[in-house]
């Protein structure tokens, strides 16, 4: 282990009632950095954040903090300390006494208390505050009390729980200014739990994107935005064009049924990829030897400091795109990407894998239903089998009992030509399913394969 | 017209709650022995109540002293169990929570001599000798779910990450509770001991199934046995005046808190 670690994650794992809510979670946190752990609400990020506090023990899986487990130390022995969501600070303390809070229970001499708080006081700007009641401050100086109140106590690591979520826009703004200058002037490792993809980006040294109790990629900032590895971290970040994609060779990349030069390498040949593209790195030119594709301007909506404008291409594909000078709707457009701005992905998924039971020989048991499937010679009742089923050969039926599996709609794509939406079935399974059709997250739908479309083939021989 | 029949009524309904208590206390400052004979404005049926100088000599005063102090101690102790339990009920989860407040109800609702007759019955079951403790522990079993019940809208609208917030900061969890829990949670816990202290305070069903038979006299039983022997004792007239003025105080007071609670909020 390095020695510049402060925190070292391992093999972490947490369940809640049987689901998984971290689920073998490890990295590791430089001594002093600005760590941003995001992502959507139940990721298992604030979870992830009370296990280092202390108020949740791991099922499985060790924390270290400077090279020592902590993870049966309680949250009072930790030296790490907390800034609370929703503040909590102590409404029958004034200011003075709830910064004190921790100093008086460490028995510090009375001078050195008054000393540190007055301290504190003036690193967040709330000199004059000392005797108010924390009840009759607003939401943002009762945050910079709760930030005092945790940094007065010197903590080797200072956790901060989306602290500024309850706060205004402007104000949050103003905040993540100075978050960002205590951080500089105290020079402490700062733990950050946030949703907000533009927060994260605005403060931190390191993200951490998570999803579903797992991590997706660590970087930084920038890599994040412009490299990120996976759909899920490109859609979550910022806006983006995600378009399913075949690397033909090395720096050479087809999406949207063109082809284009990018600078990635070590595919392989003619692979199936996933290709990212920010709306603001497609630009218009009038040079017809620029030109790679054209498009015809189907709106375009005027966001303050960009147009925002969805065209769809010569190929029948619809993209974003964000330019600073509108162009007229139903007018054609020439426009061309950069080889830079072609983030080429590998494709997590290519097609639904499941493991299962033949049943007869034109029924077979996959995730806790019966499917028809083609007949199958070669198999018999009760075979072990793998299915495997493309994307495509998915139906989803919009009342759930008309389905062979019920599930949910759990998270969807638009991939310039269709929607990609990754389902959730009543038993916990995850079903992927290219469609045309349009679905919201949380819609409620049945589930059957296409007979036709289930690939079989016999386990363990 | 409308108006005036409504105020009339509001103004009947409350003269004929009230009527009892001011007449008790109106002829509490009279000497006559019967009760409605006005003979003249004295305070010597106070002085008497005080001086003890009167029929039946001390047992009245002993009787306001144990109902006294029965109270205070079984206030105390729902004070403190129904604190614990408030803060037990708060954390559960789901259909256990509703549960346990649904059992911390039913004792509340209850008729006093159903709670009275079962525990005689239970400690005697039990073999107990029936006297001042087997009152006191009944009346803290029928004082802890008006504590509970007070108690829980306190830590309802308390931010549930106080208490961790203290951990947080170095307080072990029983410094936690001392400095951050119990202050919070204080304006509920003295208006459930007061609401404890006041039922202790007029029981009568309970506290005559439990004494025994040693002859242990609360006010309510000794009133109850007085009157048996025909005519009430004329100074039980200022005792239930100055009995009346205190609860009405306490009442004012805890009606002021719950308004100046609802202020800060």
């Amino acid at each position: 282990m390095a020695k510049d670690y402060i925190i070292d994650i391992q093999h972490l794992s947490k369940s809640f009632g049987g689901v998984k809510v971290l689920d073998d979670i490890n990295f590791y946190i430089r001594k002093g950095e600005f760590i941003t752990l995001l992502g959507p609400s139940g990721c298992g990020k604030t979870t992830l954040l009370r296990q280092i506090a202390g108020f949740i023990a791991p099922d499985e899986g060790k924390i270290l903090l400077e090279g020592k487990d902590i993870s049966g130390i309680p949250p009072y022995e930790r030296p790490l300390n907390t800034v609370f969501q929703r503040y909590a600070l102590f409404p029958h303390l004034d200011v003075y006494d709830n910064i004190a809070f921790g100093l008086k229970l460490q028995k510090l001499a009375p001078e050195e208390i008054q000393k540190r708080v007055k301290k504190m006081l003036k690193m967040v700007s709330m000199t004059d505050y000392e005797d108010r009641s924390v009840d009759s401050l607003s939401g943002g100086q009762q945050q910079r009390v709760a930030i005092a109140r945790a940094l007065v106590n010197y903590p080797k690591v200072l956790l901060l729980d989306e602290p500024l979520a309850a706060l205004d826009l402007k104000m949050r703004k103003d905040m993540q200014l100075e978050l960002k200058e205590i951080h500089r002037k105290m020079g402490i490792t700062f733990i950050y739990v946030t949703h907000d993809q533009e927060e994260a980006l605005t403060l931190s040294d390191t993200i951490v994107v998570m999803n579903e109790g797992k991590i997706q990629q660590i970087g930084t900032p920038t890599d994040i935005y412009n490299e990120p590895v996976n759909c899920f971290v490109a859609d979550f970040i910022g806006e983006s064009n995600i378009l399913k994609g075949r690397m033909m060779r090395d720096r050479r990349v087809a999406f949207i049924k063109h082809e284009f030069d990018c600078v990635d390498e070590g595919f392989g040949e003619d692979v199936p990829v996933d290709v990212v593209v920010r709306p603001e790195d497609i630009y218009f030119t009038t040079d017809p030897a620029k030109c790679q594709f054209t498009a015809k301007v189907n709106s375009c909506i005027f966001k303050g400091v960009h147009y925002e404008m969805w065209v769809d291409t010569d190929t029948g594909y619809e993209l974003m795109i964000q330019d600073y000078d509108p162009y007229e709707v139903g007018s054609e457009v020439m426009l061309y990407i950069d080889p830079d701005d072609i983030q080429v992905m590998h494709k997590e998924r290519t097609r639904n894998v499941f493991d299962g039971k033949m049943v007869d020989e034109t029924h077979v048991e996959l995730i806790g239903g019966v499917f028809e499937c083609k007949a199958q010679a070669d198999l018999s009742a009760g075979d072990e089998v793998r299915a495997e089923i493309r994307f495509e050969d998915v139906d989803l039926l919009d009342h759930q009992e008309d389905g062979v599996i019920a599930g949910e709609v759990h998270f969807l794509l638009y991939k310039g030509d269709h929607y990609h939406l990754t389902i959730l079935t009543e038993e916990g399974d995850h079903i992927w399913v290219d469609t045309n059709d349009i679905w919201d997250k949380g819609d409620l739908v049945g589930i059957n394969f296409k007979p036709r479309g289930i690939k079989l083939t016999k386990k363990n021989d | 017209m409308k108006k005036v029949l409504a105020k009339a009524y509001l103004y009947l309904l409350l003269a004929m709650l009230y009527a009892p208590l001011l007449f008790i206390a109106i002829f509490s400052f009279t000497e006559s022995r019967v009760l409605g004979n006005w003979t003249g404005f004295s305070t010597k049926l106070y002085v008497n109540l005080f001086s003890g100088g009167m029929n039946g000599g001390s047992s009245l005063l002993a009787a306001v002293e144990n109902t006294l102090l029965i109270a205070l101690i079984s206030a105390a102790f729902a004070t403190l169990l129904g604190t614990v339990a408030a803060i037990g009920i708060y954390n559960l989860k789901g259909r256990k929570k509703a549960a346990m407040q649904f059992l911390n109800n039913i004792p509340m609702i209850n008729p006093d001599i159903i709670t009275g007759v079962s525990l005689f019955l239970l400690f005697v079951f039990l073999h107990v000798s029936q006297g001042y403790a087997t009152v006191v522990l009944a009346h803290i079993t029928f004082c802890t779910p008006y504590v509970v019940l007070s108690v829980m809208p306190r830590l309802a609208q308390m931010n549930p990450n106080i208490y961790e917030a203290a951990l947080d900061l170095g307080a072990t969890p029983a410094q936690a509770l001392r400095k951050v829990l119990i202050p919070e949670l204080r304006p509920g816990m003295i208006s459930g001991f007061i609401l404890a202290f006041t039922m202790s305070l007029d029981d009568f069903a309970v506290t005559f199934f439990t004494r025994g038979t040693i002859g242990l006299e609360t006010l309510s039983t000794y009133i109850y046995a007085d009157a048996r022997k025909g005519g009430l004792t004329p100074e039980l007239r200022p005792l239930m005046t100055i009995i009346f003025l205190i609860v009405l105080i306490l009442l004012v007071v805890m009606n002021m808190r719950r308004e100046k609670m609802n202020k800060t909020n």
